[in-house]
């Protein structure tokens, strides 16, 4: 079987900061993958390179077995993407947003109309679809968000800390529906975050990222198991264990740069 | 006893059409179905909110009204025997559509710190179809606010012509030289990629744009350094064949519309060459 995503060897730098180093990276499809770390790991960055947003100067990228590089085309029209900010916008209503997905993703005008009314029943927004998206909440934003993803049937969906700046029931409506919306499509879910407990709950696999690199890779619950057996005890980590066990005292709070932490804190803002 | 977990959520919805990928358009579909999907956009914005379009009505109609009318009672500027405010009328038609285009590029910014435009981006979109579409959603806008403008110029007793052929004429030079501006707004976009220095350098370069061009006065009447100028601005083009085919002034339709063609696809070119920068 293809894999969904295959990183070989990814490397990018801004300037002399290396922000990915050498990236390996398999995500299988049908799986919910979670990549995780803090602000700086690198992870916003693979995201880019994998959705083409970025050139990919040194390694390799297939997406279902097609270069990222060579046929970014052929790559986009594989992918439904949410970004870390909340991206929809607030001037159109929610139908509109999904519509203007649908179009640029070649949805014929025949089918259009009935696709987006889908997109937007999948995510339980269909009393809300005519409403403007800036009186949406950000629970609400975000399923819109992923509904754009969802009109054009991708095969990859990949969200960039998806639930960022969501009170604790908006997260869980939130991944609630993207597992109910993967069970009935049978999409792989790639999806970067901060939250170990979420990942440790909803992801089928996750990769513990650090200054560029995946540290640890596995099922959460083999991640967990394998630091209780290092350390010899019957206490089950958490997984927040395991990554400040992978990360050494290399765990600083200085990851991120201005851009990163304004982003995070714009959405946060925006969600309330 | 205890609380029996709640069901997982399953979608109950009909998704049968979310199953399959739509069939993908190539060769030359694409770039009209994507000018049309961003032009649908800001009709729809549009359509939601009109303020804009009010707010942005006032200033052509003090040109009208205040200096329109007094230089036409002071006959200081040689319009070969047309009334001066007929004569600028169709100057602040391509005034109002720069001023709207020439700061797309913030519009541009915004769509990049909301996340919109990465999202686009990621879309099967060359960056060329995506520049051109936002390049004609520009000249859509534009096109709007000139007609607000011909309606208070019509209300003011200009005599402009209602031939359809003449007015499509002048929707097409109007989306042009929109296109055109906003290619130039979205170019320094992509080069300074911040709101406030776009704003500072949008500021700097209108005035001169639109001072440097046949929009308040002739070019027979200009320096000599200024008429160099002139004869590379757009904007002079883009006023010459306004004038022509509102005015039945004598024009060169011709040299205008391929002036106005060249600067767009130049536009584009540099705008989609850039837009990546934006993405970083």
């Amino acid at each position: 079987m293809t894999a969904a995503v295959s990183c070989t060897g990814l490397t990018y730098a801004f300037g002399d900061t290396k922000a990915v180093d050498g990236l390996e990276l398999t995500v299988e499809e049908g799986e919910v993958f979670g990549l995780l770390g803090p602000n700086g790991a690198g992870k916003t960055t693979a995201i880019r390179c994998i959705t083409t947003l970025l050139p990919v100067p040194a390694g390799m990228i297939h997406v279902f077995g097609r270069d990222t590089a060579g046929d970014p085309m052929a790559v986009r029209r594989l992918l439904g993407y949410v970004p870390q900010q909340l991206s929809a916008d607030a001037n159109l209503t929610g139908r509109e947003n999904v519509t203007l997905f649908a179009r640029v993703f070649d949805v014929a005008r025949k089918e259009r109309a009935e696709r987006v009314g889908q997109a937007l029943a999948a995510v339980d927004l269909t009393d809300a679809a005519d409403r403007l998206a800036g009186t949406y909440s950000g629970g609400m934003v975000r399923r819109l968000e992923l509904a754009q993803a969802l009109v054009s049937a991708p095969r990859l969906l990949i969200l960039d800390e998806p639930t960022i700046g969501l009170d604790p029931i908006a997260r869980t409506g939130v991944w609630e529906h993207i597992n109910a919306v993967r069970e009935a499509t049978g999409m792989t879910v790639l999806v970067t975050t901060h939250y170990m407990d979420e990942a440790d709950q909803y992801c089928d696999r996750v990769g513990l990222m650090h200054r560029g690199r995946v540290r640890a890779l596995g099922t959460p619950d083999q991640l967990r198991r394998g630091l209780a057996e290092k350390r010899g005890t019957d206490t089950v980590p958490t997984l927040e264990d395991v990554f400040r066990d992978v990360a050494g005292s290399g765990l600083e709070e200085e990851g991120g740069d201005f851009r990163d932490v304004r982003s995070t804190r714009r959405t946060a803002n925006r969600v309330g | 006893m205890s609380e029996a977990p709640a069901a997982p959520r399953t979608v109950s919805a009909d998704i049968s059409l979310l199953l399959k990928p739509p069939e993908p358009r190539s060769g030359w579909r694409l770039l009209p179905a994507r000018v049309a999907a961003m032009c649908a956009v800001e009709l729809q914005k549009l359509r939601h909110d009109r303020t804009e379009l009010y707010t942005r009505a006032v200033q052509p109609a003090l040109w009208l009204l205040i200096f329109g009318q007094t230089f036409t009672r002071i006959k200081a500027i040689p319009t070969h025997g047309i009334p001066y405010i007929d004569y600028l009328a169709p100057g602040i038609i391509a005034q109002s559509a720069m001023f709207i285009a020439i700061f797309y590029g913030i519009q541009i910014i915004w769509e990049r710190d909301a996340g919109i435009l990465n999202k686009l981006l990621v879309t099967p979109t060359p960056r060329s179809a995506l520049t051109t579409g936002k390049a004609f959603a520009a000249g859509v806008k534009s096109l709007i606010q000139a007609v607000v403008v011909i309606l208070i110029a019509a209300l003011l007793g200009v005599s402009l012509t209602w031939n359809p052929l003449k007015l499509l004429g002048v929707g097409a030079i109007v989306i042009l030289g929109s296109a055109f501006f906003s290619c130039l707004s979205m170019t320094i976009a992509g080069i300074v990629l911040s709101r406030d220095r776009l704003m500072g350098i949008g500021q700097a370069i209108t005035m001169p744009l639109f001072f440097g061009s046949n929009a308040l006065y002739p070019l027979s009447v200009m320096p000599g350094w200024l008429q160099a100028v002139s004869k590379v601005n757009p904007l002079s083009y883009e006023v010459d064949a306004l004038r022509g085919l509102l005015l039945g002034t004598p024009a060169h339709l011709a040299l205008d519309f391929a002036v106005l063609a060249v600067a767009a696809a130049l536009g584009i070119t540099a705008a989609s060459s850039l837009l990546g920068r934006l993405a970083r």
